[in-house]
C-alpha cells in the first residue's frame, strides 16, 4: 500500500516536471486580514504587524486561536499548545522562520509559540496537513512563525511604544520597538514585558496559579552586501518566570530561550535561481518546573529540562515556463534532556532521581521540493515531496539502561526514513474557486513518545512510558476547499480527512506500577492500527455596505480510533458570528462564539462531557494621526456577560477568563 | 611553517609516552597483588602478621568479601602455601555464636592472596563484640591467631536473620548489586541455615520471592523483576532487580522451600506495606 502511494506520487511529480504548457499565472493572492476568521487557506498566512487585530498587544497564542483550524490547548493562562486539525505538538512541525526548535518540558508546558512574542514576528504561515511539510515532517500540519524581513528603505528611524492594560488579572503589557532602515544597513530591536496576576473566571472566581511574567526582546540586523546579496543576524531572548499552571500539579519558575540565526540571502529576478536563502541557527531552552508555590503536594520535586538545537537550511526558488519550483535542504541536531529529583517526606531517605528524557539526540537531514505548475489561467497543480533521514540516539548509558527495564532488547540508536508528499489541484474563476488535495505523510515519534520515562499526565492521571520500538506514524489525507462569491455574499467550505495508520497513543499496561503518587497507573505509548480525523468548516459573510459586514463560521470535527473509541481532544461543534463596522479611523465588532456540547469525548484519556457555552465579545478601535505620528487605540470587553465556562481544550476543565475590559495603546513615531 | 615541524614532534612525543606506560604495566616486578584493596586490620601472632583487606577497608554488617595475606614476621616475605580456616565469633552476655562464612582459597591468578567471605548478621553498639580467629598450617606446622575486630553497623538492612515457620533460623545477606543503578540490576543473595551456633551451611534450591518497593513514593514498585533462584555454579541466589530511580528501596522477600511452602514473609498489599522479611538498598 505504502509503496503504491509513493509510486503514484512519484509519477505525478515527474509528470509535472515534464509537462510544458504555455501560460503565465499570477501568484495565488494571499489574504492578510487578521480580524476575520475565514482566512486560513491550505497554506495560510496572517500578518501580525498591521494593527488590524482586535488587540495590538495580543499574545501569539491569542492570535493563533483566531484561525479556523487551530485550537489552543490551555493548561493555564500562558504557553498554550497549538493544535491543527485536532492534532497537537507531536503531530505538527512548529518552526521559527524555518528553524527547528523543541520545547524542553516533558509535559508540553512550553510549546515553541511561547518562546516568541508578536513583536518578534511578521506573520504566521499555517500549512494544514501535508502542505505544512516545507520545514519538516508532520501529520497534522505545519506552523512557521516568520520573522520580519530586513528592509533597506532609507526610511530612517521609526519608534513605536505599546502599552496595554486588562482588568481581569491586572494584566499589564509594555513594549518598545525601534527600527532603523538605511540604504545598506537595517536594525530593529524590540522589547516587551507582560505580567498578569491570577485571572478571574466568570462570576469572579479567582483561578489560583494562573499568574505569569514574561520578558522578550529581539534584535535583528541586516546588511546589504551588494544589490543581490544581503546578510542578516537575528537574536531572540525570551524569559518567563513565575508561570502558574492551574490545570497541572506543578508550576514553572523559569522558561528561558535564546534563539539565534545568521542568514545569507541572494535574490535576482534575472537569473535561473530567483532566490537562494541559507541560514545557520542555534537555539537553547531551559525549562524549570517546580512546586514550591503549592502548599500541599504528595512529594516535593524539581523537574528541569533542556533542549538545544543546531541546524541549517538552504532554500532556493526557481521559475521557468509555468513552473515555480522551490527547494529546501535542511538538517538539525537536537539534544533533549530532562530529569526529576524528588525529595522524600521522610528526610532520612535520600533524594530520588531519574532521567525523564534520558539525553536523547536527534539528527535529521532532509530535502524538500515543491512545484507549482500553472496549467492555464484558471487551473494550477501543486506537488511537493519531502524525504528525510531521522536518527535517534540515547546518549546516556543510564538512560539506555533505565529504558531497558521495559525494553531489554533495545539498542541505543534508531534510524528512520521519512517520506511526505502532497498534490493539490486548484481551479479558480471570478465567482468561485475550488481545490482538491491529496497527501501522504510520515512522522517519527516525539522524544516523549519514544523515550519518555514516567511522564505524568494530569489529564488522564497516568504515568506515561515511551516506546522506542514504535513504527512511524503514517497518514493519508484528502482535502477540499471551495469558495463562492455572489455580489456581497460569500460562502466557503473547507474540509480535511485524515486516515492515520499506526496512530501513536498511550495504552494502559496493567503490569506496570505508577511512579507518581496518586496516579491511576501506567500507560505505554503504543499504536492503534488506524484512526480517522475529519473536519469541516463553513464560512460565510455578507457585506451590507462598505463599512458594515457580518460573517459567520461553523465547524464540525470528528475523530475515531480503530478500537472504535473517540480520539481525545477533538473539537466539538463550534460556531462564531461577527458583526463588524469599519471606517477609516474607527472600527467596531461584536462577536458571538461558542461550542456545542462535547458528546464525543473519551473518558479513557481523561475527558469528560464539556457542556456547551457561548460568549460575547466586543472590540473597538480608533486611529488618530498627528503631523507625523500615529496613535492606535484598541479597547473592548471580552466575555461581556461574564459567563463561567471551559472548553474541550481546557486541561482538566480549568475555567476560562470571565469578563475582561482591555485597552491597548500604540504610539508610532516616525 | 613552524606548525609543520611541531606537529610531527608532538605526534612522536605522544606515541612514545604511550609506549612507555605500556611497558611499565607489563613489568612483573611491580605487581601489587592487593592493588585496589584497602587494608582493614592486621592480626598478629608471634610468627606471622595476617593482613586483612577488602574494597571498603572495614568490616560492616552484611556480606564482606575479604582478602588476606600472611607475612612471615622474620623474613618479611608473604606465605604462598598456607591452608587457612577462620572462625568469626560474637560474644554476647549469655552466649556466643559465629556467622555464615565461606572456606578460604587462594585468589585466582595470585600468589600471596587468599580470599573468602563472612556475613556478619549483627554487631554491638559501638561495633564491638566480634573476634576473628584464623587457624592455618604451613608445611604441616599449625598456627593460630585471634584478635577482636570492629564491625560497623551498615546504614541499611543488607542482612537479616530470622526464625522461619519450619522452626529453623536462617540468614539472608545481599551480595550484589554493590553499585546499584537505574537499570535491571543483577541481584545476588546468600541464604544460610543456622544449624548450630557455629554452623551456617548454604541452603540449596529454595526460592525467594522478590517485590522491590519505594516507601517514599507510596510504595511504588518496578517491573520485570524476577524471583531469586538458586544457582549451583556459585551456590548463591540470583534475580533481576529493576530500579526505576535512585533513592531508598525496600526489597520485600518471601522465603519458599523446595515444596513451595512459604516459610517467612508476606505479600505486599494495600493493607500490608511491607513484608516481615526484607532487605534495604539506597543509592
Amino acid at each position: 500500500m505504502k509503496h503504491f502511494i509513493i509510486c503514484c506520487f512519484g509519477l505525478l511529480l515527474s509528470g509535472l516536471m515534464c509537462a510544458q504548457q504555455q501560460k503565465s499565472d499570477t501568484l495565488n493572492s494571499i489574504k492578510k486580514d487578521t480580524t476575520k476568521l475565514d482566512e486560513i487557506t491550505v497554506v495560510g498566512r496572517r500578518k501580525l504587524s498591521n494593527y488590524r487585530q482586535e488587540k495590538t498587544l495580543s499574545s501569539v497564542d491569542d492570535f493563533l486561536e483566531k484561525a479556523n483550524k487551530i485550537t489552543m490547548i490551555k493548561r493555564g493562562n500562558y504557553a498554550w499548545e497549538p493544535s491543527i486539525n485536532n492534532m497537537n505538538s507531536q503531530r505538527l512541525t512548529v518552526t521559527i522562520d524555518g528553524m527547528q526548535i523543541f520545547g524542553a518540558c516533558t509535559d508540553k508546558m512550553d510549546p515553541i509559540t511561547s518562546y516568541v512574542d508578536v513583536s518578534n514576528l511578521e506573520k504566521v504561515s499555517v500549512g494544514s496537513g501535508q502542505s505544512g511539510t516545507e520545514n519538516g515532517h508532520c501529520v497534522g500540519g505545519g506552523l512557521d512563525l516568520k520573522l520580519p524581513e530586513t528592509k533597506f528603505y532609507e526610511s530612517g528611524l521609526k519608534t513605536s511604544i505599546d502599552l496595554g492594560y486588562e482588568t481581569n488579572g491586572n494584566y499589564r503589557t509594555a513594549g518598545l520597538e525601534l527600527e532603523y532602515s538605511g540604504n545598506k544597513f537595517y536594525i530593529k530591536t524590540d522589547g516587551i514585558f507582560r505580567k498578569s496576576d491570577n485571572y478571574d473566571s466568570g462570576r469572579n472566581q479567582d483561578v489560583l496559579y494562573s499568574q505569569f511574567e514574561k520578558y522578550n526582546s529581539s534584535t535583528q540586523v541586516g546588511y546589504k552586501l551588494t544589490e543581490n546579496h544581503k546578510l542578516e543576524a537575528n537574536v531572540i531572548y525570551d524569559k518567563a518566570t513565575d508561570i502558574g499552571y492551574p490545570a497541572l500539579p506543578m508550576d514553572v519558575s523559569l522558561a528561558e530561550a535564546i534563539i539565534t540565526s545568521v542568514t545569507h540571502n541572494y535574490s535576482n529576478d534575472s537569473t535561473f535561481f530567483k532566490s537562494l536563502e541559507s541560514k545557520l541557527y542555534f537555539n537553547t531552552i531551559t525549562h524549570v518546573m517546580d512546586d514550591s508555590k503549592r502548599p500541599v503536594v504528595a512529594i516535593r520535586m524539581d523537574m528541569p529540562g533542556w533542549s538545544n538545537t543546531y541546524g541549517f537550511y538552504s532554500k532556493a526558488a526557481i521559475a521557468f515556463k509555468n513552473h515555480e519550483l522551490s527547494f529546501n535542504l535542511n538538517g538539525f541536531y537536537n539534544r533533549s534532556l530532562a530529569e526529576m529529583t524528588m525529595y522524600p517526606n521522610d528526610s532520612n531517605q535520600p533524594e530520588m532521581f531519574m532521567y525523564t528524557w534520558p539525553d536523547i539526540r536527534t539528527l535529521y537531514s532532509g530535502f524538500y521540493v515543491k512545484d507549482r505548475y500553472s496549467i492555464n489561467e484558471k487551473e494550477s497543480l501543486t506537488a511537493s515531496l519531502r524525504l528525510g533521514y531521522h536518527h535517534n540516539r540515547i546518549a546516556k548509558d543510564v538512560g539506555l539502561e533505565s529504558l531497558q527495564i521495559f525494553y531489554p532488547e533495545i539498542e541505543d540508536s534508531k534510524n528512520r526514513f521519512l517520506t511526505s508528499m502532497a498534490a493539490d489541484y486548484s481551479f479558480k474563476q471570478k465567482a468561485y474557486d475550488v481545490s482538491f488535495g491529496l497527501g501522504y505523510g510520515e512522522r517519527a515519534p516525539s522524544v516523549s513518545e519514544g523515550y519518555g520515562f514516567f511522564l505524568f499526565n494530569s489529564f488522564d492521571n497516568f504515568d506515561y512510558i515511551g516506546n522506542p520500538t514504535l513504527n512511524n506514524e503514517k497518514a493519508i489525507e484528502a482535502n477540499i476547499k471551495a469558495n463562492y462569491h455572489f455580489n456581497k455574499f460569500h460562502i466557503g467550505l473547507e474540509s480535511s480527512y485524515f486516515h492515520i495508520m499506526d496512530y501513536i497513543i498511550g495504552n494502559i499496561d496493567p503490569s506496570l506500577n505508577a511512579m507518581t503518587i496518586g496516579a491511576n497507573g501506567v500507560k505505554v505509548y503504543n499504536a492503534l492500527s488506524h484512526a480517522t480525523i475529519f473536519d469541516v468548516y463553513l464560512n460565510s459573510s455578507y457585506r451590507f455596505s462598505k463599512s458594515l459586514s457580518i460573517n459567520g463560521t461553523v465547524g464540525y470535527n470528528y475523530g475515531k480510533g480503530s478500537n472504535d473509541e473517540n480520539l481525545p481532544l477533538i473539537k466539538p461543534f463550534s460556531y462564531l458570528a461577527e458583526v463588524g463596522y469599519n471606517i477609516s479611523r474607527f472600527n467596531a465588532a461584536i462577536q458571538l462564539e461558542g461550542n456545542g456540547n462535547q458528546s464525543n469525548y473519551n473518558s479513557f484519556y481523561g475527558e469528560d462531557e464539556t457542556p456547551q457555552f457561548a460568549v460575547l465579545n466586543l472590540n473597538l478601535g480608533n486611529t488618530f494621526y498627528t503631523k507625523e505620528n500615529k496613535i492606535i487605540l484598541k479597547y473592548g470587553v471580552d466575555n461581556m456577560l461574564d459567563t463561567n465556562y471551559s472548553t474541550y481544550a481546557d486541561w482538566n476543565n480549568i475555567p476560562r477568563q470571565g469578563r475582561n475590559f482591555y485597552l491597548n495603546l500604540s504610539y508610532v513615531i516616525r | 611553517m613552524k606548525l609543520k615541524y611541531i606537529l610531527p614532534i608532538l605526534f612522536i612525543a605522544l606515541m612514545s609516552t604511550s609506549c612507555s606506560t605500556d611497558e611499565s604495566n607489563d613489568d612483573p616486578q611491580i605487581v601489587n597483588e592487593v592493588d585496589g584493596l584497602i587494608r582493614i586490620h592486621d592480626i598478629i601472632n608471634d610468627t606471622h602478621t595476617i593482613e586483612l583487606y577488602s574494597k571498603t577497608g572495614n568490616f560492616s554488617t552484611g556480606y564482606n568479601a575479604i582478602s588476606m595475606r600472611l607475612m612471615d614476621n622474620t623474613t618479611n616475605l608473604y606465605v604462598e602455601d598456607a591452608s587457612i580456616t577462620w572462625l568469626p565469633m560474637m560474644q554476647m552476655p549469655t552466649m556466643q555464636h559465629s556467622s555464615p562464612r565461606s572456606s578460604i582459597a587462594k585468589s585466582l591468578g595470585k600468589d600471596t592472596v587468599y580470599e573468602g567471605y563472612i556475613v556478619y548478621q549483627m554487631t554491638g553498639m559501638d561495633g564491638s563484640g566480634w573476634s576473628l580467629t584464623i587457624d592455618y598450617s604451613i608445611a604441616d606446622m599449625v598456627y593460630t591467631a585471634t584478635e577482636s575486630i570492629t564491625v560497623t553497623q551498615a546504614e541499611n538492612q543488607n542482612v537479616t536473620s530470622f526464625m522461619a515457620d519450619d522452626g529453623s533460623n536462617y540468614v539472608i545477606a545481599m551480595i550484589e548489586p554493590s553499585a546499584p543503578k537505574i537499570a535491571i540490576n543483577n541481584l545476588k543473595v546468600g541464604l544460610f541455615r543456622m544449624e548450630s551456633m557455629m554452623s551456617f551451611p548454604i541452603v540449596e534450591d529454595y526460592t525467594i520471592a522478590l517485590d522491590p518497593r519505594m516507601p517514599g513514593m507510596d510504595n511504588h514498585t518496578s517491573s520485570n523483576n524476577t524471583d531469586l533462584s538458586y544457582s549451583a555454579a556459585d551456590t548463591m541466589y540470583h534475580a533481576d532487580l529493576s530500579l526505576t530511580m535512585t533513592g531508598y528501596w525496600v526489597l520485600n522477600l518471601k522465603l519458599l522451600n523446595t515444596m513451595d511452602e512459604v516459610l517467612k514473609g508476606e505479600d505486599v498489599t494495600d493493607d500490608n506495606n511491607q513484608s516481615s522479611l526484607y532487605l534495604e538498598l539506597e543509592f
